[in-house]
């Protein structure tokens, strides 16, 4: 009988064109290569430069999402809002796309969104496949199965040329999370409590597995969003074993396969699952029953606690530099911090669920006086649902900002920023220094966290106004 | 991409743990097309206040610390974004080298395709280096050795292709390639992206 397999094991083995030796890193094939405006000029300019083309276009899908507007673009005149270098960089988008026959979803298409939204709407993002993109969040994808992981720009070179890139087989890391999150306690909390528990070097070198009873109760939305932030663990990539859920959200969408075919890879997919006995290099147990809601204190993900615990209070450099950065009182409850933005949006929270979430908060409430809240559908497909369903009108009544798709807040670089000093309650996915805006202070939580504290004014538990 | 065989440098160290690609490299500094000329945005909003002057308390801002080229960092130097244009502002800076106990994985990859070369050491000696700013290290990439001031030597570990390829001053794309007929007959038997 064959040895038992992981799911990282099957998908590896799948795509090795030459095996890895000592010497030398495996050749490994990549189905599918997501591109964005900011990490690509240099790997474009390269292949030029030595009259190489694109080996696979068809496996190539672009799109446009960390420098773009969140104000409608009609024509290259409304770039002008994102600064020249930042307009400069999406008119070359279009035109490296163009030269290379490259399809992109650009300013004209409703498919356009943040990269790790739209492939996974389009039904490109596959269980099975290797999914790379020059975006450390590309391990969203691994929620269907997908060994999906970011890559540098050189390496984006390597995939346009060749498709295939030089790697060594990461370990592998299984979260086990057992029993059933709360009521009020969503995808989002969970995951800032793993990066809390293992730390934001606790995954490196692995590819995580999230596993367990509370995983399979999570929708595909919600499985993202864990996956999303395996790289804030450190980890390569995260990965969710596909089963009925992943099935259900692919069917019928534009890019996967159809009547037969749809049957054989459904049936293909399932068997990519861990192997019951499989073995991983490490494991972790988490109780999802124990969580509650979380927010982040300093300034990275895993400086995080339960939003009614008391700020640690530590003696070491790294945190006192944080909580000077910061302007957090260690030994005080986090709901002490008045909030001056709050940011709901990104690849890790701007899908139709997330947006529901916050809304579902907001309903009959206002943004609290001097709180400004943007709102950000990750892809324009999500702001067209959430339209459909009303959810514009409850952010406007409420006072937040509605917005066109894109990364905006998430990393500031179209002008979506946070004013130096202003605290920010964000559903992004770092609250590094300077992420939001040069001296922006951001606290990472949930949309229905984030919602709350918007209407409260500072940083609050949304079990509080249900 | 210049090949590394040895390197010999004072230290200048930045004794935080984390620090995450972007405190290397603010994003507002990532609208550019190019790679060049980055090095004037490396640890930007550490380097300076917010009128542009330089802080007086950052490490590189030490007049003695201008010429190093080997940085010493707390443990897990680099994580966060994918962004390669954090080795492409250290080495326009000036660094050749990184040494710290632990490196994210992109930040690694990254380093190494550009000639950076990340040295990872054990404890002790990570104690030992953020305790003595400035000190003179000799690196030689073939042995994979960090030569210290007292004579004494550790090894670091590094993957055999990449000291290669830094040593050699190897290009690999044109490796890459070189696998172009293995690649060929792999989409010929595989449904490729299917
Ligand atoms: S939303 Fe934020 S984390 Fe996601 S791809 Fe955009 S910038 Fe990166």
């Amino acid at each position: 009988m064959a040895a038992a397999r992981t799911l990282l094991d099957k998908v590896w083995a799948d795509h090795v064109v030459v095996p890895e030796t000592a010497a030398a890193p495996a050749v490994l094939y990549i189905d599918l290569h997501l591109i964005h405006e900011v990490t690509t000029p240099q790997a474009f300019a390269l292949l030029r430069e030595r009259g190489i083309a694109v080996r696979r276009p068809d496996l190539t899908l672009a799109t446009m999402d960390h420098s773009t507007p969140t104000t409608p673009v009609s024509s290259f005149r409304d770039l002008a809002v994102v600064g020249e270098s930042a307009a400069n960089q999406i008119r070359q988008m279009e035109e490296n796309c163009r030269e290379f026959g490259i399809e992109l979803y650009g300013f004209d298409s409703e498919h356009r969104g943040i990269v790790h939204v739209i492939g996974p709407e389009l039904g490109a993002s596959q269980p099975g496949k290797t999914i790379v993109c020059g975006d450390s969040h590309t391990s969203t994808h691994g929620a269907f199965g997908a060994l999906a992981f970011g890559i540098g720009t050189t390496e984006v070179g390597h995939v346009l040329a060749t498709q295939c890139l030089l790697q060594r087989k990461p370990k592998s890391l299984a979260v086990n999370v057992s029993g059933r999150l709360p009521d009020g306690v969503t995808a989002k909390d969970l995951i800032l409590a793993i990066i809390g528990e293992i730390g934001v070097d606790g995954g490196t070198g692995h590819v995580i597995e999230y596993r367990g009873e509370a995983i399979r109760a999570l929708d595909m939305e919600a499985r993202m969003t864990i996956c999303n932030m395996s790289i804030e663990a450190g980890a390569r990539a995260g990965l969710i074993g596909p089963d009925d859920t992943t099935l259900e959200y692919l069917a019928g969408r534009p890019r996967v396969p159809q009547g037969a075919d749809w049957d054989a890879a459904a049936e293909r997919w399932l068997g990519l699952r861990s192997d019951d006995d499989a073995e991983f290099d490490r494991s972790v147990s988490i109780d999802a029953a124990k969580q509650q809601p979380m927010v982040t204190f300093g300034t990275n993900p895993g400086m995080v606690i339960g939003v009614n615990e008391l700020v640690p209070d530590l003696d070491d450099p790294t945190f006192r530099k944080a909580m000077d950065y910061m302007k957090i009182t260690p030994g005080k409850p986090m709901s002490a911090n008045a909030v001056d933005v709050v940011f709901v949006g990104s690849c890790t929270n701007g899908r139709l669920s997330d947006l529901q979430q916050a809304a579902d908060i907001l309903n009959g409430h206002k943004v609290a006086d001097g709180v400004r809240m943007l709102v950000v559908p990750g892809s324009q497909q999500v702001k067209l649902r959430a339209e459909e369903l009303g959810l514009h009108r409850i952010f406007a009544a409420a006072g937040a900002e509605w917005r066109e798709s894109g990364c905006s807040m998430c990393l500031g670089m179209n002008g979506d920023t946070v004013a130096s000093g202003q605290l920010s309650v964000s559903t992004s996915n770092r609250n590094f220094e300077g992420r939001q805006g040069v001296g922006a202070r951001t606290i990472l939580a949930s949309p229905a966290t984030a919602a709350a504290s918007a209407v409260l004014g500072h940083v609050a538990d949304p079990r509080t106004l249900n | 991409m210049d090949a590394l065989t040895t390197l010999t440098s004072r230290t200048v160290v930045l004794p935080i743990r984390d620090i995450d690609t972007d405190q290397i490299i603010p994003a507002r500094f990532l609208t550019t097309t190019s790679r060049e000329g980055l090095g004037a945005a490396l640890f930007h909003d550490l380097r300076f206040d917010q009128h542009g002057a330089e802080r007086e308390d950052f490490p590189l801002n030490d007049p003695d610390a201008r010429d190093c080229r080997i940085l010493v960092a707390g443990n897990n130097f680099g994580c966060g974004s994918s962004r390669e244009h954090a080795p492409w502002a250290l080495l326009d800076y000036g660094f050749r080298a990184v040494i710290s106990t632990e490196f994210a994985d992109i930040f690694q990859n990254n380093a190494f395709k550009n000639g950076l070369l990340p040295i990872i050491v054990d404890v002790d000696t990570h104690n030992w280096l953020l305790a003595h700013p400035g000190v003179e290290l000799r690196v030689d990439v073939e042995a994979a050795q960090l030569e210290l001031p007292d004579g004494g030597s550790v090894e670091y570990p590094i993957d055999a292709f990449a000291r290669y390829c830094l040593t050699q001053g190897i290009d690999q794309l044109g490796y890459l390639q070189k696998h172009s007929d293995a690649i060929s007959s792999y989409e010929e038997t595989h449904a490729c992206g299917g």
